[in-house]
C-alpha cells in the first residue's frame, strides 16, 4: 500500500471510488477534522449511495473516500465476512474500486470496514478501521433534539447520561447498555462507539490503529486516532464490565470449534434446548484452528 | 492478493435476485413499456421524481418498473442515481412567473382575476369502479385523445395569471414579499440546527408524501392550530431558466411540471412588532402533479415558521423533528436495516439481562 499515491497522481484511478471529487474532498477534510478533535462529531453532507440508508452508507462513504489502489480491504458484518450485508457492500466497493484487493484475514487487511465488531486480533499501526454507525451521538438516549445535544457536547455536559447510568444501576443492578456503550475519548468528548459489544470497547483504548466512524443517515463523521484514551463511562464502585459468557456455575464458555475462551461468542440454541457456543470473529477462529493456537 | 470469494451470503443474494426477476415476469405476459408507465402511471412517476429529487420522467418510470411498483424503492433508485450527477448550472430564484398552467384554483375567493381553472382534477370524481377499463383497448385510448383535441377552445389561455396573494398584499394584509433567499443545496451542504427556511423547504420538497401528510394532518387536527385557506394552488409547467454560458443571460433550458401551493393561516402580529395584525403564509412546491404534497408542505412550512417565532408547541412546529423525519428514503432505509443480522448486539443484550438478573437474585 502506498499512502503517498494520490488520486491526482494516478489518472487510472479517475473513476476510482464511485464518489465525485467534491464528496471525496469533503469526507477527507471531515475525517482530518475528526482526527484533530478526537470524538467530536463532524457534520457532513452525506451522499446517497446505491445501498439503503442503515445498511452502512456512512462506513462505505469513508471507505470509498480513503481507499487507494493497492489497499487490501476486509468487509465484515457480525464478525462474519460472508454475511449477506458484508457480501453486498464488498461487491459494491470492489466494483467501484477495481484495484482494491480483498481479504477475509484481519492480519492481511489494511482497511477494515465493519459493522458491530472490532476484530479480536490486535490491530497494527498500518490498519484503518471503518465503522458503520446508526446513531453517532451517545446523548441520543437521553435527549432527542440534535440542537440541544450539540450544546451539551460543547459544554461537556454529560450529566443526564451519568444520571441514566446511575438510575440503571439502582434499578437493574447493571447499566442497561449492552452495546453502543458510551466512552470518553481523550478526556473530552463522549462517543457512541457504534453498536460494538462492550467486549470490543477496551480494544479502542490506546489502539495502534486508526478508528473512523461514519453515520450516513445522520450525516456525521468522528474518529479515535491511534494511541488515544478511550474510557468507558463508569462509577468508581461499579466498574465497567464486558460480557462474561459464563454458565450458571460461573465457568467461561469456550468456542466449540477452536476451543479458546478469550473471544466474543455466538450463542446458538439447539433443538434439545441446550446451547452451542462459537467464536463470533470467524477469521480469528479459523486462524486459531490453522495455527493450532 | 486477488478477490476473495466468500461462501454463503453470495449465493443467497444471487438466488434472491433470480427469484425477484421471476416474480417480476410473473406468468410471462407482456413486459410493461417504460413509456406506458410514464404516461399511464403519471402520478406515481411524479411522486417518485419528487421524492427522488430528480426531474426525469423516463428514468422515474424505469425505476418504477425495476422496483415492481414500490414508490419508496423507485424514489431510492432515482435518488442514488442523482447522488453523483454533476451540477451543470444554477437557476435563479423563481416566483413562478411564466408557469404554463394546467390547473389553478383558489379557495379564498369565489372568483379570481384570470379565473378558476379546474383542470384535470380527481377531486369531484365518484370513487366507483370503471369496470370497462378491465378490457379497454388501444382504440378507446386514441378516441379519448382525439375527442379531447376536437373541442379545444379556439382562444388559448393567457400566458400570465396574477397571483391571488398579490391582491391581499396590495391591501397590506400580508407580510412583505420576502427578499429572495439564497438557495441551499441540501445534498452538498451540511445539515445544522437551527435550519434556515430555504433548507427546510428543500428537505420538505423531497419529503415522502405520506410522511408530510401525517405531520401536516396532525397540525390540522389540533396538535397545533392551523386551519389554512388555500390562497392558490397551481399545477403547471415551469420554465427552467439557466444562464447562457457565453452571455450569462437567462435562457429557457426546458420546463418541469410542478405543483405549487400558497396557504393563508391565522393572523399574527407583523413580524414581532406591535403593528396591526397580518395574515400569515405557508408555501409548498414540488415536482410533478401532487396536490396533497404541496398543500401538506405549505402547512408544515407555516407551522415551522410559527414554531421558530414563538417556540415549538407541537411536533409539526419543531423544524428539527419535521426535517429529520419526512425523508422517505432515509426512513425506509433505517426501517429496513432492522432486518439485517443483529445477533452480536442481541447476544450482548442477553449477557446484560442475565447479569442484571443474577445480581438482583444475589440480593445485592
Amino acid at each position: 500500500m502506498s499512502q503517498a499515491t494520490t488520486r491526482a497522481a494516478n489518472p487510472a484511478a479517475d473513476r476510482f471510488g464511485f464518489l465525485d471529487d467534491f464528496a471525496v474532498r469533503e469526507i477527507r477534510r471531515g475525517l482530518l477534522k475528526a482526527l484533530a478533535i478526537p470524538g467530536y462529531q463532524v457534520p457532513y453532507a452525506s451522499r446517497e449511495m446505491p445501498v439503503a440508508r442503515g445498511f452502512g452508507t456512512g462506513g462505505m462513504q469513508i471507505t470509498l473516500a480513503i481507499a487507494l489502489p493497492g489497499d487490501v480491504l476486509k468487509v465484515v458484518d457480525q464478525g462474519a465476512d460472508d454475511s449477506v450485508n458484508a457480501v453486498a457492500l464488498r461487491r459494491f466497493i470492489t466494483a467501484a474500486c477495481p484495484e482494491l484487493a480483498t481479504t477475509t484475514s484481519t492480519a492481511e487487511a489494511t482497511l477494515i470496514q465493519t459493522r458491530h465488531r472490532t476484530p479480536e486480533r490486535p490491530l497494527t499501526a498500518r490498519q484503518l478501521m471503518v465503522y458503520q454507525v446508526p446513531y453517532p451521538d451517545p446523548l441520543q438516549i437521553v435527549e432527542p433534539s440534535e440542537a440541544k445535544r450539540r450544546r451539551m457536547h460543547a459544554y461537556g455536559d454529560y450529566a443526564r447520561l451519568w444520571v441514566k447510568l446511575y438510575e440503571d444501576v439502582v434499578r437493574w443492578h447493571e447499566v442497561a447498555l449492552s452495546n453502543r456503550y458510551p466512552a470518553r475519548v481523550h478526556g473530552r468528548y463522549v462517543i457512541d462507539p457504534s453498536p460494538i459489544p462492550r467486549w470490543d470497547l477496551p480494544k479502542l483504548h490506546r489502539s495502534r490503529a486508526m478508528h473512523l466512524f461514519g453515520a450516513g443517515r445522520e450525516k456525521k463523521l468522528y474518529a479515535v486516532p491511534p494511541f488515544t484514551d478511550v474510557v468507558p463511562l463508569a462509577f468508581d464502585d461499579v466498574p465497567f464490565q464486558v460480557e462474561r459468557f459464563c454458565d450458571a456455575a460461573g465457568r467461561r464458555h469456550r468456542c466449540q470449534t477452536c476451543g479458546t475462551d478469550d473471544t466474543y461468542l455466538d450463542e446458538i440454541p439447539l433443538p434439545d434446548g441446550t446451547r452451542r457456543w462459537l467464536c463470533n470473529d470467524q477469521d480469528r477462529c479459523a486462524e486459531r484452528m490453522s495455527h493450532g493456537r | 492478493m486477488g478477490y476473495v470469494a466468500v461462501r454463503g451470503g453470495e449465493a443467497a443474494i444471487a438466488e434472491a435476485i433470480r427469484s425477484l426477476e421471476m416474480l417480476r415476469a410473473g406468468d410471462g405476459g407482456e413486459p410493461l413499456a417504460v413509456a406506458a408507465i410514464q404516461q399511464q402511471l403519471r402520478l406515481l412517476v411524479d411522486r417518485v421524481m419528487s421524492e427522488g429529487g430528480l426531474y426525469d420522467p423516463r428514468l422515474a418510470a424505469l425505476a418504477i418498473k425495476q422496483a415492481h411498483g414500490d414508490p419508496l424503492e423507485a424514489a431510492f433508485i432515482l435518488r442514488a442515481h442523482r447522488s453523483n450527477l454533476p451540477r451543470l448550472g444554477e437557476s435563479a430564484a423563481h416566483r413562478g412567473e411564466g408557469l404554463r398552467l394546467v390547473r389553478r384554483i383558489s379557495a379564498a375567493f369565489k372568483e379570481i382575476p384570470g379565473g378558476q381553472i379546474l383542470g384535470p382534477s380527481t377531486d369531484y370524481l365518484q370513487r366507483l369502479f370503471r369496470y370497462e377499463l378491465m378490457t379497454e383497448d388501444a382504440t378507446a385510448f386514441r378516441a379519448a385523445v382525439q375527442d379531447w383535441f376536437a373541442d379545444l377552445p379556439a382562444d388559448a389561455l393567457p400566458g400570465e395569471f396574477p397571483k391571488v396573494l398579490d391582491l391581499l398584499r396590495a391591501e397590506g394584509l400580508l407580510d412583505d414579499q420576502p427578499a429572495a433567499l439564497e438557495a441551499i443545496d441540501i445534498t452538498r451542504q451540511t445539515l445544522a440546527f437551527p435550519i434556515p427556511r430555504p433548507a427546510r423547504l428543500a428537505h420538505l420538497t423531497r419529503g415522502e408524501t405520506g410522511g408530510l401528510l401525517t405531520i401536516a394532518y396532525s397540525t390540522m387536527r389540533g396538535y397545533g392550530y392551523l386551519h389554512p385557506t388555500v390562497a392558490e394552488l397551481r399545477v403547471g409547467y415551469l420554465p427552467v431558466m439557466l444562464p447562457d454560458p457565453l452571455t450569462g443571460e437567462a435562457v429557457e433550458a426546458g420546463e418541469v411540471l410542478i405543483t405549487e401551493c400558497e396557504i393563508i393561516a391565522t393572523h399574527e402580529t407583523h413580524q414581532g412588532t406591535d403593528g396591526p395584525p397580518r395574515l400569515s403564509l405557508g408555501y409548498g412546491a414540488c415536482f410533478g402533479h401532487n396536490e396533497i404534497k404541496a398543500i401538506a408542505m405549505a402547512m408544515c412550512d407555516r407551522a415551522m415558521i410559527s414554531g421558530e417565532q414563538r417556540g415549538a408547541r407541537h411536533p409539526a412546529e419543531d423544524a428539527e423533528y419535521v426535517v429529520c423525519h419526512v425523508d422517505g428514503i432515509e426512513a425506509m432505509g433505517f426501517c429496513s436495516h432492522y432486518k439485517l443480522p443483529h445477533y452480536v448486539t442481541f447476544q450482548s443484550d442477553l449477557e446484560n439481562i442475565r447479569s442484571s438478573r443474577a445480581k438482583m437474585k444475589g440480593g445485592a
